[in-house]
């Protein structure tokens, strides 16, 4: 959908279309995040049912595999849940030699969901 | 089609019967003062298996527009009612339910607000929320309660209006004194309002849309212009549908109610149940030969600026009386009608006044003085005040 240019063309009632929420990083709000050790996961889904942003990450059979740090807020909330300690929180400044993901514009559309 | 009938009853009872005859899906109030008798009513027909609605009573007033909001965007039929302070404590959500376009009816009984406490009339609770951008109707009596409240299901909901309404009625005058009122038979109700037929509902899960997401400055101006196209389109719709109720009821309500206007040399402008005191002052006036008459405005927002240009154009003199205060400027209905008189090529005179305050009674002789004074060309700069007591000196500075 092109961007509106005037009033006329805006959606009524501040109406947005499609998941946008999907488009929105939110995990600039992390100041530690969960890293799992799937060899201790028994995936029970209880980080997947208790994140609030959708963070934890299924993979092969639906099973648990991670978080999705483009989304994840490290509230530790996973961490915190887990029945069998499989999930540590850990600062982020031990990530600090990663490439930042956010590209030119944080906050704003990632490059995966361009 | 037709079996009315005709029943003694109050302007807060007249509201709720109107609701159980739409029938509303949901209904969120907060059950206590300062809420009114219509939810109460309400909670009976509830109770009784008389609607299907869903009545959600909850735990503030705040919590109870703000259900409303959800449940209207959700695609509900969604109705409430308040008055006062509740109707204060509500103000942060109104203008969310304006510009997500949620066509809430909302039975508001106008009463004070404090301090001091008062449970008694005047439109300071309304007022207050006149930049809100909901549709504000003020009704002269119950009768009119009961058909505003059929005209506004259709007003909100009409997709080029989608803006809620205030059905205003005065707090005790109105609301709580039995006067007859001739109901509609359900089923003419049930085909007058219809089914709702909503734009983007959020329970829609196979179209799915988010209501107020963040937005900066980029879009902010563009949406609120967008808002106000919908009470824009209001003077137009409302004619229609008061043109079609008009056919089920015999009774239709113009945006201004002008009672001997056309010919009168002197009017006094005023709101709500006040009205009736002057209409019939304006007859006596007519018989002693001073030319009376009165414009009483039934809408508020939109303001029908253009009523009133063509109703004033050409008077010798106007008086505009308001049941509110704007403290430290001109009260709201004063600084309404002189803005619309500015466009008049010839400059009409106008005196405000304000009265009735905290349900201060307003006599015939209160409007005999105002009519009185007009006649003989006696102004006052400032706002004069009618029933105060006071000194006798006026203007001491």
């Amino acid at each position: 959908m092109s961007e509106p240019q005037c009033w006329q063309d805006v959606a009524p009632g501040t109406v947005a279309f499609g998941a946008t929420a999907l488009e929105v990083e939110t995990g600039l709000w992390r100041s530690v995040r969960p890293v799992f050790d799937l060899n201790k996961c028994v995936s029970c889904m209880k980080c997947w049912f208790q994140c609030p942003d959708m963070s934890v990450k299924l993979g092969e059979g639906g099973k648990v595999c991670g978080a999705d740090l483009f989304f994840c807020k490290g509230c530790g909330i996973c961490a915190s849940v887990c029945p069998v300690k499989a999930v540590t929180m850990r600062p982020e400044s031990d990530f600090s030699d990663e490439r930042d993901k956010h590209g030119a514009n944080p906050g704003g559309v990632a490059d995966h969901v361009k | 089609m037709s079996n009315k009938r005709r029943e003694m009853t109050s302007g807060n009872l007249a509201f709720a019967e109107a609701m159980r005859q739409i029938n509303p899906d949901v209904v969120a109030a907060y059950p206590i003062t300062p809420s009114t008798d219509i939810p109460v009513r309400f909670a009976e027909f509830v109770a009784n298996g008389q609607v299907d609605s869903e009545y959600v009573a909850v735990e503030s007033e705040h919590s109870a527009i703000t259900a409303c909001v959800g449940a209207s965007v959700a695609g509900a039929r969604v109705m409430t009612a308040s008055s006062a302070n509740g109707v204060a404590l509500m103000h942060e959500i109104f203008p969310i339910a304006s510009a997500f376009r949620a066509p809430i009816v909302f039975g508001l009984v106008n009463r004070c607000l404090g301090a001091p406490v008062n449970i008694h009339c005047d439109h300071s609770d309304s007022m207050a929320e006149r930049d809100s951008g909901w549709i504000q109707i003020y009704c002269e009596d119950a009768q009119e309660v009961y058909d505003s409240v059929l005209l506004a299901v259709r007003l909100a909901e009409h997709k080029k209006v989608l803006t809620p309404v205030f059905v205003c009625q005065d707090g005790f005058i109105t609301s709580h004194c039995f006067e007859p009122v001739e109901f509609l038979a359900d089923d003419a109700v049930k085909k007058f309002v219809g089914v709702r037929d909503p734009q983007y509902p959020l329970l829609d899960v196979d179209n799915p849309v988010s209501y107020g997401s963040f937005t900066m400055s980029e879009y902010y101006f563009e949406i609120k212009r967008n808002q106000i196209e919908g009470i824009n389109n209001v003077p137009k719709v409302y004619r229609e549908l008061s043109a079609e109720l008009a056919k089920e009821t015999g009774r239709e309500y113009p945006m201004v109610d002008a009672y001997r206007a056309d010919d009168a040399d002197y009017l006094i402008i005023i709101m709500s149940s006040a009205s009736g005191v002057v209409k019939d002052v304006v007859d006596e006036m007519r018989e002693d030969g001073v030319k009376a008459g009165c414009l009483r405005v039934r809408f508020f927002r939109p303001f029908p600026k253009d009523d009133l240009m063509r109703l004033v154009n050409g008077k010798k003199g106007v008086a505009v009386l308001d049941r509110c205060l704007s403290i430290g400027g001109s009260a709201p209905l004063a600084a309404e009608v002189k803005a619309a008189l500015y466009g008049l090529e010839r400059r009409v005179p106008v005196q405000e006044y304000v009265f009735g305050l905290g349900g201060r009674d307003f006599y015939p002789k209160d409007a005999i003085d105002v009519f009185c004074k007009l006649a003989d060309d006696n102004y006052s700069p400032s706002v004069r005040y009618i029933g105060l007591r006071e000194k006798e000196e006026e203007n001491v500075y």
